[in-house]
């Protein structure tokens, strides 16, 4: 299923009556279908154009800006080697070697079973405990090929299913926001003026 | 290393603000008080508060307030580079070619001057070392990734980087790597194709998409060096506005396909004239090579078009260099319509009317047409017309509105688009009057005027509209008067036209009348489709009566009572709503002259046929919906030995004898004085007028009142669907139809149903569907569509495979059918 789901509907809703205009509801939305898909389908973005009376331009010219949306899918586990300056030095260029041997692909594509996919990356703000990579965005300090090859057999088997969720999702605790701090589409009667950020048209949002 | 130096001088630079402030701030509020009080109270020493005193160079000029600095510099004979920045959309600074010095105080900074506006004092470098360092390193950069194909590239030539990168740029470039890639173009629309690797992401066409058009369906995509204008896969670029962005383009990323590879700017040569497709009336420059019309642009014209076309208007000339082109007149022979010469040709449509005449006298004459040419046309044919004494004319098939409506107090576009409340009443804007609407929609979304729409269906401008009212068809004077409280105001604008070509005329006009009922000092802008039909019945070609209309005419014929159809232009099997009084009509007439640019279904009928010169090929007036009369240029010369239209009026006046002016004309100029002579609006029409004037010159309104119209419709009943037949910008009209590029455009017949009608009816999208009307029964596919109420099936005019017209009848009010699942 690539379009939003029913649940998934119900709550992309609530996150559009939070602001006060709807396509300020883009990007946790974006969020929400890689969430449930693993990445950000083309029939998710027609949707989510659909939810925010947008068009599915508007939405990939969005999307595509950021480099944590992914358009093709990726595997249950994205692996990010850090390629920056400390690490280099610690030798990421051999852990990266050696994980595109583990794994038997080349960084950037994903292996056959849909587990992994293995990506170079820039700094990853932990200069200090390098070489670094990260698993769905999940900090790994150190690593040793021996300590890459337990991750990933770790990873396999299921052992670390508690501390690292599939990709795409965003945190094991959903934010609540109570109703009454929803700010919500103003009545367009009322919009007389508004920030000065925000030029405001009376029409646009009907 | 630069990021050291930029850490290393910002400090320096915020200093060097705070000193700034802390300097000029008393001098700046002294300036500002000064300015209060001489605005407030001395207007005599500042006459004009709208006036900034800037020195541009070393010259003291006078900017507007709020100008821009690229635009007061422009105006006064500095030329500022730019690519991004366009006058008619807002400011993005995307480029940053049009760099200059400026010191509004704090010392001379960089400063990109399509994003600051003029200030008091302000002193303005364009040229100085600095500012020409700046302009020459942008061109080089924004060089660095552009491919130096210029000579295959159809943009050079009148390439604003090409032409810039000579005037302002460092003439070599330092850019030794290899360029960025992309797939060579890629069509993102039908008709408008891209070549990323030119584009120099000047935000131009992605702005026009969203802010003129509306259409927001390309976008920038991706970032960095990777950043490109693309559409959403399988989406295109499907605007009708897309030939705009062709225009604007400042390199050749975007080529239209209807011109690309056609010819070079240097062998065009080019006139400006008047767009005929619809009757907005937008100003274009009709380019030509080897006499062969090639490509319209569109002018900026300030009280019309804004600069802008859409794209009928734009890619029509195709029909122009149509093969299927009338090249010589034809007659009626054993062996079908020959060719014939213009001598015989005359001569026998002569005979027609004279045999007409001699048998049922004029009035057994009916003349139909008109809004297809100029009004130089049209009034040399209602002169002859006149002259004979035929009553049975009309310019407009059954498929507009009365011609009482001119009548009214009328707005022109500018008032419309600047009235703080426009009631829509009718048809589908962005379908009949595509630029109309870029107004409307520019008025309602960037302007203070508030939409009341007043229609059937949705249409393009709902969705800017603050109150939609929908109606059942035929009770939209009952929905006027129950919500007359939003028509109130001293600045309201009526856009009337035909909405529903599937009911009669009397329920618009009714609900007019219930308008100007409700507010007696609404100005009404007539949205009558036809490119010059407010021109052709202004000149002559207004029908006496209501019984001597278009359909009064058609019914005379289809009775048998008319012993000649003479069809200027008109095509009554395609005009007519009621394709069967039409048929009927064409059957019934004993003789048919039939004067057209392009073979027809209606010419094929007639007995003598007289190849018109066609748009583009012959030099006139034309006016659109507000009256306005522009000129319109004789590009090219006429296909084979086609003539105009008055022309023929006037040789057939000789040859007839008749009494009156007809018979002295010898050029278009003199009916164009003519008409001004004859026509009391037309009073100031003279053709000095209209050379002095380039933006045409307004003709009056004859005061008039509205005809009686009663709405005679009723509720529907609850197993019917009331009938909604309205028109798309693409369709079978000779000028679409014969220009293959937007031909294919053209959606194709359908009956579109709300989706739960069409889950009530058990049918599924796509099924053929029976509609059985009063008289006849039609067979169509069906579509949903939201756009269409419960209750109302809508179906497009004029499409291939359109069955739909049978159902219409258009003595009735309204049009209920049942609808069957087959």
């Amino acid at each position: 299923m690539s379009r939003l789901n029913d649940s998934n509907v119900l709550l992309a809703h609530e996150i559009i009556e939070r602001y006060p205009r709807k396509k300020s509801a883009l990007i946790p939305l974006l969020h929400l279908s890689q969430e449930q898909n693993g990445w950000v389908t083309p029939e998710a973005m027609r949707h989510l154009a659909e939810l925010l009376d947008i068009t599915p331009a508007e939405v990939i010219g969005t999307a595509t800006f950021y480099e944590m949306f992914k358009f093709e899918p990726v595997g249950k586990y994205v692996i990010n080697v850090c390629q920056t300056m400390s690490c280099a030095l610690l030798g990421s260029d051999g852990l990266m070697h050696h994980a595109e041997q583990k794994l038997g692909i080349k960084a950037g594509s994903t292996t056959e079973d849909g587990m992994f996919t293995l990506e170079p990356a820039e700094c990853q703000a932990a200069c200090t405990e390098a070489p670094t990579l990260q698993v769905n965005y999940r900090h790994r300090y150190r690593v040793t090929n021996d300590s890459f090859d337990q991750l990933v057999d770790d990873l396999r088997a299921g052992n670390l299913d508690g501390e690292i969720p599939p990709h795409g999702t965003l945190g094991r605790n959903r934010q609540h926001i109570p109703a009454e701090k929803f700010v919500g589409a103003p009545d367009p009667d009322d919009v007389s003026d508004g920030p000065v950020w925000i030029p405001v048209s009376v029409g646009d949002d009907s | 290393m630069s990021s050291d130096e930029s850490n290393a001088t910002e400090p320096v630079d915020a200093t060097h603000d705070d000193a700034g402030h802390a300097e000029q701030g008393e001098e700046v509020a002294e300036q500002d008080v000064a300015d209060d009080v001489e605005a407030a109270e001395e207007p005599a020493a500042e006459p004009d508060p709208n006036i900034v005193p800037v020195t541009l160079n070393g010259r003291e000029i006078e900017a507007h307030k709020g100008e821009l600095v690229i635009a007061a510099a422009e105006r006064h004979d500095a030329y500022i580079p730019h690519f991004c920045y366009h006058p008619r959309m807002k400011s993005v600074g995307m480029c940053r070619q049009c760099l200059v010095e400026v010191d509004t105080g704090r010392g001379m900074q960089l400063q990109p001057s399509c994003m600051i506006t003029v200030s008091p004092e302000m002193k303005i470098e364009t040229e100085s070392p600095t500012a020409k360092r700046a302009q020459e390193g942008m061109i080089e950069l924004l060089l660095a990734n552009h491919p130096l194909d210029c000579p295959v590239c159809d943009k050079g030539g009148e390439c604003p980087l090409q032409d810039q990168a000579y005037s302002h740029g460092p003439g070599e470039s330092r850019y030794v790597e290899e360029k960025r890639h992309f797939e060579k173009p890629i069509p993102i629309s039908d008709l408008v194709l891209l070549d990323r690797e030119r584009c120099i992401l000047c935000d131009r066409c992605t702005r026009f998409a969203d802010e003129v058009a509306g259409d927001k369906l390309i976008h920038f995509t991706q970032r960095g060096n990777q950043t490109q204008v693309m559409t959403f896969p399988d989406e295109p670029f499907a605007s009708y506005f897309s030939g705009n962005t062709v225009q604007i383009c400042p390199v050749g990323a975007l080529t239209a396909e209807p011109y690309r590879f056609k010819a070079r700017p240097w062998d065009l040569t080019a006139e400006e004239s008047t767009c005929t497709t619809c009757s907005v009336g937008c100003r274009v420059v009709v380019q030509s090579s080897r006499d062969e019309i090639l490509r319209y642009q569109g002018v900026d014209s300030d009280p019309v078009n804004h600069g802008w076309l859409c794209d009928r208007g734009r890619f029509d000339f195709e029909a122009v260099n149509s093969d299927l082109r009338l090249t010589d007149p034809l007659v009626k022979t054993e062996a079908g319509l020959t060719p014939t010469s213009w001598n015989a040709a005359l001569n026998g449509a002569a005979r027609l009317i004279t045999d007409a005449l001699a048998a049922g006298g004029p009035d057994s004459i009916g003349l139909l047409g008109g809004a297809r040419g100029t009004n130089e046309d049209a009034f040399a044919w209602a002169q002859l017309a006149d002259a004979l004494g035929i009553t049975y004319r009309d310019a407009q098939l059954g498929d507009g509105l009365p011609a009482s409506i001119l009548g009214l107090n009328r707005a022109t576009i500018d008032e419309a688009a600047s009235a703080s409340t426009i009631v829509l009443l009718g048809p589908d804007i962005k379908e009949e009057l595509p630029v109309l609407y870029l107004r409307l929609r520019d008025a309602a979304v960037e302007g203070n005027s508030t939409i009341v729409e007043i229609s059937s269906v949705d249409t393009g401008l709902t969705r800017y509209a603050k109150h939609s009212l929908r109606h059942q068809p035929g009770l939209q004077a009952d929905t006027v008067q129950r919500n007359s409280e939003l028509l109130t105001g001293d600045d309201v604008v009526v856009v009337v036209g035909r909405g529903n070509l599937a009911e009669s005329p009397d329920e618009t006009m009714a609900a007019l009348a219930a308008v100007l009922d409700a507010n007696p000092n609404a100005k009404v802008l007539p949205a009558l489709r036809r490119g010059n039909v407010v021109g052709a019945l202004s000149v002559g070609m207004a029908p006496a009566d209501d019984d001597h209309d278009g359909l009064a005419t058609l019914r005379a014929a289809a009775d048998g009572k008319l012993e000649l159809l003479i069809l200027l232009g008109a095509d009554p099997l395609n005009d007519c709503p009621d394709t069967g009084l039409a048929r009927r009509a064409l059957a019934g007439a004993r003789r048919v002259i039939s004067i057209d640019t392009h073979r027809s279904e209606s010419t094929q009928l007639a007995d003598v046929v007289l190849a018109a010169a066609a748009y583009g090929e012959k030099s006139g007036t034309t006016t659109n919906i507000e009256g306005r009369v522009t000129v319109l240029a004789d590009k090219v010369t006429t296909t084979g030995t086609a003539r105009p239209d008055w022309m023929m009026a006037a040789e057939l006046a000789l040859m007839l004898d008749v009494d009156g002016d007809l018979v002295n004309v010898s050029s278009v100029d003199d009916v164009t004085a003519a008409i001004a002579a004859e026509v009391p609006a037309f009073a100031d029409v003279t053709p000095a007028a209209l050379v002095a004037e380039r933006n045409g010159v307004l003709a009056g309104v004859v005061a008039g009142t509205l005809s009686d119209a009663v709405s005679a419709a009723g509720q529907r009943n609850s197993y019917d669907h009331r009938l909604v037949v309205g028109r798309k910008l693409y369709d079978r009209a000779i000028g679409t139809a014969m220009s293959h590029s937007i031909a294919k455009l053209a959606p194709g017949a359908a009956i579109h149903l709300h989706p739960l009608d069409i889950d009530a009816l058990g049918a599924s999208v796509g099924d053929d569907l029976q509609l059985i009307g009063a008289q006849a029964t039609a067979i169509l596919p069906v579509a949903a569509n939201h756009a269409v109420p419960r209750g109302i099936a809508w179906a497009p005019f004029n499409q291939d495979g359109s069955v739909i017209e049978t159902l219409i009848d258009a003595t009735a009010s309204v049009t209920d059918v049942k609808i069957e699942v087959i």
